[in-house]
């Protein structure tokens, strides 16, 4: 976007940018001319969606009681596996590292995941790729994803891990297999992915070995007896059906389901696909919850959910919509140091800018994240890049325990949708949380005019969602 | 369950599942217990002698369900009737043999070891294979050794459409009639190296009665390594 002397400038001449055929767009098709191919890039969707800023948190006054900050505790920690695994993850936060593979970040970047989840109590998560010895060493808690690629899948990591997670699909890309570009296949990449170096890696989009809900079911039991019934198993889907996904998942035999809406990252991905396919976090998360209660399984089955979490308000929001838990990704590797602006030359040389840099697929990354390249790897302090993640969890735990604090709760997970009021009416269409100012008497008789239109009986209308009776 | 010195019995229909994989996990963990199992009445069952990491022989004494010998490392199973999908898939290293004919997805994503399959085998056999080598004296159906990245492939009968689509490294070898090559694949030359290791692959699958010379060989044009918009679908 052009800075306001450039808008200026501009207007003063009586040029006028078209709303449709902005500069970014015509530029990327002046791009598509000239290369033919589509634009593949890392980070997750840029454009504008309902998120958890179009909800607000209501604070206590007369009505509720809050607990005093510095003073009265507000516990953090959250258990997920609880359904059949009879080893659960004890985590002392609800805020945990997404699987991002060795290969589209360094290997010392793996490290600091691990760092910074163990510094605080909480988990990491392999990737595409398998598990590399660096970040076992480190991550007191790590899941191990289960991928379509299986690349790097053994049954010796399977046993060494702290829970299984198997990757239906993710957010940026639900329905899309992987892609890893030839110049981050390194040898040591292709070793573990039993590849040539240097050529395009594709990841499939389906599993090898089942198709549909009832093989799923299978093949969970066929993970639980491998691994003597001892670990969790998380199920991860990109939101798209998500109401139906889930209830499939759960009926499967998950512990956890991990829902990654679609502002969730990625290493390498089509724009189009980044942009243009899933839904966002804000419905999935009201979906997932709903459909775990029809199940009466909420609570019982953990929700983690991921898909822009930035700060302890989308952690706080999340956890009262009915999450157990959330997952990082972008945002870890922000903290770990990605787009700073000590980079800032670098990043211009390479036809970006700190803040803007999207293109993890490339491996040039200066700060050393998403690259292969030993040099630049080499730039980056595993052990400062932890330490650095370790101080934004601890923020994103102590803004959550704040908003908690404020609503009266002793545990972020008493957070709940009875503490959340709607900015806008989409967010409140999806979420079924009231609009800020829209009292019950109103809500009521808003359905009541909408129910004598459609012709449904306004006696069932009346009695309406105790979730509603806020605002 | 009866204890002899030469082989651990354990029958499905009384005992469980569970009780059997965790005594055969149990056998690898210290590689003490009975060397040799047989299994009774397995009925289908999925997830059978899956996980295991030791250098122990189960025998098991029928039709088997999804995922026999899932990620098999050191073991040896014998599947004494027909397996269901996903037999030795991830499997390591070890020996797996299936009497019978198997579902699809026989072998996927394999590291190691060899799977030997004496019937027919259906879709997607040897599916994003990683090493291991699969042996099948029948034919096989489509999709077979889809995106197989290395290891071998022996199909003694024919193979269906689309056989080595995407392929990487791996080697494929049939001798009988191929439906189609998938995307990528192409025909091969044999050389001596080529002749050796099937001879070799052949003897230790029990394959009699065919001819190494009778084989064609398929793997990779290389084309979609680096991606191409000509390439594109």
């Amino acid at each position: 976007m052009a800075g306001d002397a450039d808008v200026l400038t501009h207007a003063q001449r009586g040029l006028r940018e078209s709303y449709l055929y902005d500069r970014a767009t015509i530029a990327e098709i002046q791009r598509a001319a000239r290369e033919g191919i589509y634009d593949i890039r890392g980070f997750g969707a840029k454009r504008r969606l309902p998120h958890f800023d179009d909800l607000l948190v209501l604070g206590a006054s007369i009505s509720r009681y809050p607990l005093e900050g510095y003073r009265e505790r507000c516990e953090t920690n959250v258990t997920l596996g609880t359904r059949y695994a009879s080893r659960p993850l004890e985590l002392r936060i609800p805020v945990t590292i997404a699987g991002m593979s060795f290969g589209a970040l360094s290997a010392p970047a793996k490290e600091a995941l691990g760092r910074g989840a163990t510094e605080v109590g909480t988990s990491t998560t392999t990737g595409d790729g398998g598990m590399t010895a660096e970040e076992r060493e480190h991550s007191e808690t790590l899941v191990y994803q289960l991928l379509p690629s299986r690349y790097g899948m053994n049954p010796a990591d399977l046993k060494r891990a702290d829970a299984i997670e198997v990757v239906v699909g993710q957010g940026a890309k639900p329905g899309g297999g992987g892609m890893l570009l030839g110049h981050k296949i390194s040898d040591r990449v292709a070793a573990m992915r039993d590849l040539p170096t240097g050529i395009d890696q594709r990841s499939a989009s389906r599993h090898p070995d089942w198709t549909g809900p009832d093989d799923l079911e299978i093949k969970l039991h066929e993970l639980r007896e491998i691994t003597d019934w001892e670990k969790p198993i998380f199920v991860k889907i990109g939101a798209t059906r998500t109401y139906y996904d889930v209830q499939l998942a759960v009926k499967a035999g998950a512990d956890v389901i991990v829902l990654d809406g679609m502002q969730g990252g990625t290493a390498a991905t089509q724009d189009v696909f980044i942009e243009h396919v899933g839904i966002p976090t804000l419905p999935a998360v009201k979906l997932a919850v709903d459909a775990l209660d029809e199940l009466g399984l909420h609570r019982e089955v953990q929700l983690v959910i991921s898909g822009g979490i930035r700060t302890g308000a989308d952690v706080a929001k999340a956890l009262a919509l009915g999450a157990d838990a959330v997952s990082i990704g972008v945002a870890a590797l922000i903290a770990l140091g990605d787009n700073a602006p000590e980079h800032e030359a670098e990043y211009q040389a390479l036809g970006s800018a700190a803040g803007f840099y999207d293109d993890w697929q490339a491996g040039r990354d200066p700060a050393g994240i998403s690259t292969q390249d030993d040099g630049l790897a080499a730039r980056f302090d595993p052990v400062l890049g932890g330490r650095r993640l370790a101080n934004y969890l601890r923020v994103l735990t102590l803004e959550a325990q704040t908003l908690a604090r404020a609503c009266g709760k002793s545990h972020v997970l008493n957070m709940e949708p009875e503490d959340l009021v709607a900015l806008t009416v989409e967010a409140s269409l999806m979420t079924g949380i009231p609009l800020a100012g829209m009292q019950q008497g109103l809500l009521d008789a808003l359905a009541e005019r909408v129910a004598v239109r459609l012709g449904v009986d306004e006696r069932r209308v009346a009695g309406s969602d105790p979730a509603r009776r806020s605002g | 369950m009866s204890v002899t010195a030469a082989v651990e019995t354990v029958d499905l229909s009384v005992t469980s599942l569970r009780e059997l994989n965790q005594r055969l996990h149990d056998a690898g963990r210290d590689d003490r217990g009975p060397r040799h199992w047989r299994v009774l009445h397995p009925n289908g069952a999925h997830a059978l002698a899956c996980g295991l990491d030791a250098e122990v022989e189960v025998e098991l004494e029928g039709h088997v369900g999804y995922y026999c010998a899932g990620m098999n490392e050191r073991a040896t199973v014998r599947v004494r009737g027909n397996a269901g999908t996903g037999v030795a898939e991830n499997m390591m290293s070890g020996l797996v043999v299936v009497d019978g004919s198997a579902s699809q997805s026989a072998g996927a994503t394999a590291h190691g070891g060899l799977l030997v399959v004496k019937g027919d085998v259906s879709a997607r056999c040897g599916i994003s294979l990683k090493g291991a080598d699969v042996v099948v004296h029948g034919s096989i159906g489509h999709m077979g050794a889809f995106m197989a990245q290395s290891g071998r492939l022996v199909v003694c009968g024919d193979a269906g459409e689309a056989l080595g689509d995407s392929i990487y490294e791996a080697r494929l070898y049939v001798a009988g009639e191929v439906a189609s090559l998938g995307a990528d694949c192409v025909e091969k030359e044999i050389g001596a190296e080529h002749l050796e290791e099937l001879q070799q692959l052949l003897e230790r699958a029990e394959v009699e009665g065919v001819d190494a010379t009778s084989f064609r060989r398929y793997g990779s044009a290389r084309q979609l390594y680096s991606f191409r918009i000509d390439n594109a679908y």
